[in-house]
């Protein structure tokens, strides 16, 4: 049966609203760029922004290629095996996510860059240098392949295994089974997953500045700190906006239309996991390999730092406690406020598809597209024109995290909202109960997996963010990552440590629960 | 409904509520202990800085003990509060703006931004220190020298000026720091006063020889004590931070290169908005920031070169800041760096 056309009034204005605040970012680069048209046509189709373009494009794609490849084994053997402790591995593979890109990228560059620790313990004269293109991928696929890896897990967990059964009945093999009726229903969840990942890397300044592969952001940076040209950073960022509309387009192609709900309700039977057996052991590998690489190593040299930094005395535990609850006000208002707003987008893009709601749905991502500068500027020109009493509060730092991250939120719902059969909601309509009544009793309580992934994904992300934070923030606020920032522009490393170590602590609280929630409903 | 997934989902919202309504109830933490929204119109200026808290910290305590006025600071990169001060325009909150980097606070004063200085303060210090037009003003300067290992290297060894570190005697030997803006600011510099093809040969030769690039000054210096390189492209004040901080023991000195370009100054330097509505204050906190206390705090803490006329330089800056070359105005010119970076890439520096 197809979905109800027209969606109820209520949810269009709480789309339209959502829309209208995520959209201001572009929007200040559309009134940028309109200021001064012709400079900016010339610095979008010079042939050097379509060279940057080109290599941001292919750095995007291999990133999201390695980390299809990373997050798929791991989020099937921690969800559907007897893979041992697999929920360990699970937080463990979830919390590089955690670590700043810039911290990652410096680390990277700290053991495999010229005179770096990999080059002493071999003792050789020059490695193959890891700046650019190579450095840039490692990184941020070690870094940002969990934004895959979190909601693969919630989807598998949904995944009716029903059909699988009927299909090993049939005769598949498990490679078979898997690719034909696992790897199908897994498409959206994929689909989402990749836009997040993609949309992180041509938005990410962090790694690709200390790598120095000259990225679009790269560019946009330099258009501000060489040349302090607004208008060619302004046109720079519109050109990003487009490519994210272009792959949000992929992205929902990718989604497709068919049906991967299951025809009937109720509730799932619990799935019994398979069996490893001897592949137990390279499963085993393959997990420690990527939580040494992307978590223990990272970890571990900020716990050497750290040391340092305590022997000499440089953080006071009073302040820790103060810029880690400053950090943690922050995150879960946005956490808060973003899974709401895009619990609205999700349910128009998914039950309502129009022209409006698609339109709602570009909006949204608008502000994760954008480097935090941009955003954050755009926040600066409409704050001090239209509502001056607000610029430099909490409240306008909270809004703005919001519509950043926004979209990292919207892809896990999105997903959720795919798998649940709309026959339910009918149902309940059916039985006489309001359109609004349905979306609270109904639709949030069994969409409730993405919802809790989505503010989780904004949490997480919300702690580490900068740009934003120092420019908006009230005068004087600070949090975890602002400090980290301060000591690491002056080269106080060990100081930076325990900030980042506390962050990560913080942060690891919610990947805790939400592994928890992605953990096999056991009786 | 019960299902066992449910708890942890539950826990979850209720953290995150509970969180949010604790910390918003008990308000925030800032480092005053709690002025921010309270007291939006608190007695006192606004200053955004692009230099960090331990740079200027005890500059700004002094002022405001002297004149019992507040001042709260936005820290922020240089680059990222000139884009903000910018789209600000009228409606900026800030009184003052001190640059890290001389481009980005002519880029405010190009953008009509920032006031006139009384007369007073224009003339407090050395006209190369200074905007021509009076709007902004150097409160410390920065050298870029070539610092090396005394126990590997002999001052008398070193050449004139770093043009001289091309010879193959220093193959492999040299770490600099491409990336870093000091570094970019003096090939603008050397670009200005040589030329792109001088310049740009220069950079080449360098690559030639092995020059090990460092992502930022620091590194380059604990490089050099470790023995890793000999000799590297510095500033000043990073080697006068450790040898005040190591001793005499310390292996690292600084040499300022005679010849040419050897050595040049880049500087620091503030300004007070057009939009200020506490003009006079912030003029008086421009005066105390080139006043004899604060300008002896610069030079004894950071080890930078203090720029108001008469003020004495630390004793162990060696150099008179008179026998540095300052920058000249070619390199605030805005669009200078963008191909000064075109350059190091066609080098193969960056």
């Amino acid at each position: 049966m197809a979905p109800a056309r027209r969606a109820p009034a209520w949810l269009l204005a709480g789309g339209a609203l959502v829309g209208a605040a995520a959209v201001l970012p572009a929007a200040y680069l559309v009134a940028v760029v309109a200021g001064d048209l012709s400079a900016s046509l010339d610095t979008a189709l010079s042939s050097r922004a379509l060279e940057t373009l080109l290599r941001t494009a292919a750095l995007t794609a291999a990133v999201v290629v390695t980390s299809i490849a990373i997050a798929l084994p791991i989020g099937w053997l921690t969800v559907r095996t007897d893979l041992p402790a697999r929920r360990l591995w699970a937080v463990l593979c979830t919390l590089p996510l955690v670590i700043p890109s810039y911290v990652g990228a410096y680390l990277l560059v700290a053991a495999l860059g010229p005179n770096g620790m990999l080059q002493d313990a071999l003792g050789v004269e020059r490695l193959p240098s890891i700046y650019g293109f190579t450095g840039a991928w490692l990184v941020l696929t070690l870094f940002t392949f969990p934004l895959l890896l979190i909601p693969l897990r919630a989807a598998l967990r949904r995944i009716d295994p029903q059909l699988e059964d009927a299909a090993r009945a049939m005769g598949r093999g498990p490679i078979e089974v898997f690719r034909t009726v696992v790897l199908p229903q897994l498409r959206p969840v994929i689909a989402a997953g990749s836009l997040l990942v993609a949309l992180f890397v041509i938005s990410d300044f962090g790694a690709v500045s200390i790598l120095r592969f000259d990225s679009f952001t790269a560019e946009i940076y330099v258009s501000y700190q060489s040349s302090f040209d607004r208008v060619a950073a302004a046109a720079l960022g519109a050109v990003l906006v487009l490519a994210m509309l272009g792959l949000l387009l992929a992205s929902s192609r990718m989604r497709g239309a068919k049906a991967v709900h299951r025809l009937g309700p109720g509730t799932l039977r619990p799935t019994r996991p398979y069996r490893l057996g001897r592949w137990r052991w390279p499963a085993l590998v393959f997990c420690s390999l990527v939580v040494l690489v992307a978590f223990v190593l990272p970890v571990g040299v900020l716990i050497y730092w750290a040391s340092k930094g305590i022997s000499t005395g440089s953080t006071s535990l009073n302040t820790i406690a103060a810029l880690g609850g400053n950090s943690l006000l922050i995150a879960a208002w946005a956490a808060a406020l973003g899974a709401l707003a895009a619990l609205v987008v999700a349910a128009l893009v998914v039950r309502y598809p129009s022209r409006a709601t698609r339109l709602v749905e570009r909006f949204a991502h608008a502000g994760y597209a954008l480097p935090g500068i941009l955003v954050a500027l755009g926040l600066v020109f409409f704050a001090t024109r239209a509502v001056p009493a607000l610029y430099q509060t909490i409240a306008l730092l909270v809004f703005a995290i919001t519509i950043h991250y926004l979209p990292l939120a919207i892809g896990p719902i999105v997903s959720s909202l795919v798998q649940l059969s709309p026959r339910i909601e009918e149902a309940a309509r059916g039985m006489g109960r309001g359109q609004a009544e349905v979306f609270r009793t109904i639709t949030i309580p069994l969409a409730r997996g993405g919802v809790m992934a989505g503010a989780a994904l904004v949490f997480l992300h919300a702690m580490k963010e900068l740009t934003v934070t120092l420019i908006l923030s009230p005068i004087g606020f600070k949090t975890l990552a602002t400090d980290i920032w301060t000591q690491t522009t002056y080269g106080f490393y060990e100081a930076s440590a325990i900030p980042a170590l506390v962050l990560l602590a913080v942060a690891a609280i919610p990947v805790y629960l939400l592994s928890e929630q992605g953990a096999a409903p056991s009786s | 409904m019960i299902h066992p997934t449910l708890k942890p989902a539950r826990l979850l919202a209720a953290l995150l509520v509970l969180a949010a309504v604790f910390l918003t109830g008990c308000g925030f933490s800032t480092e005053d202990g709690g002025g921010g929204s309270n007291e939006p119109e608190a007695e006192g200026i606004t200053l955004y800085s692009g230099r960090i808290p331990a740079a200027i910290g005890p500059a700004v305590d002094m002022y405001e003990a002297k004149e019992d006025l507040d001042v709260q600071v936005r820290f922020a990169e240089t680059a990222d509060l000139a884009a903000t001060l910018v789209e600000e325009g009228d409606a900026s909150p800030a009184d003052v703006f001190f640059a890290q980097e001389p481009g980005a606070i002519a880029a405010v004063a190009e953008a009509g931004l920032l006031t006139e200085l009384p007369r007073d303060i224009v003339e407090s210090v050395p006209p190369r220190f200074r905007d021509p037009e009076g709007r902004w003003i150097g409160v410390t300067g920065r050298a870029r020298i070539v610092a090396y290992n005394r126990d590997v290297v002999k001052e008398a060894e070193l050449p004139p000026s770093p043009f001289g570190l091309t010879d193959p005697k220093w193959k492999g030997r040299v770490g600099w720091s491409p990336a870093s803006s000091s570094m970019q600011e003096y090939v603008t510099a050397l670009r200005a006063k040589y030329g792109d093809k001088r310049t740009g040969q220069w950079l080449e030769e360098m690559v030639d020889n092995g020059a090990v690039a460092f992502p930022d000054n620091v590194a380059i210096r604990d490089a050099i004590a470790g023995g890793e390189i000999d000799v590297g492209l510095i500033n000043h004040y990073y080697v006068a931070q450790a040898i005040a901080e190591g001793g005499s023991d310390y292996p690292v000195a600084p040499y300022f290169p005679p010849g040419g370009l050897g050595s040049l100054m880049l500087l620091t330097s503030v300004g007070v908005l057009e939009s200020s509505d506490r003009k006079e204050e912030a003029f008086d906190f421009v005066r105390s920031l080139l006043g004899d206390e604060s300008q002896a705090f610069f030079t004894s803490s950071s080890k930078e070169y203090p720029l108001a006329r008469g003020a004495e330089a630390d004793p162990s800056l060696s150099v008179p800041i008179d026998e540095i070359p300052v920058s000249d105005n070619d390199l605030v010119d805005l669009k200078e760096l963008q191909a000064t970076i075109d350059l190091m890439k066609e080098s193969g520096a960056l």
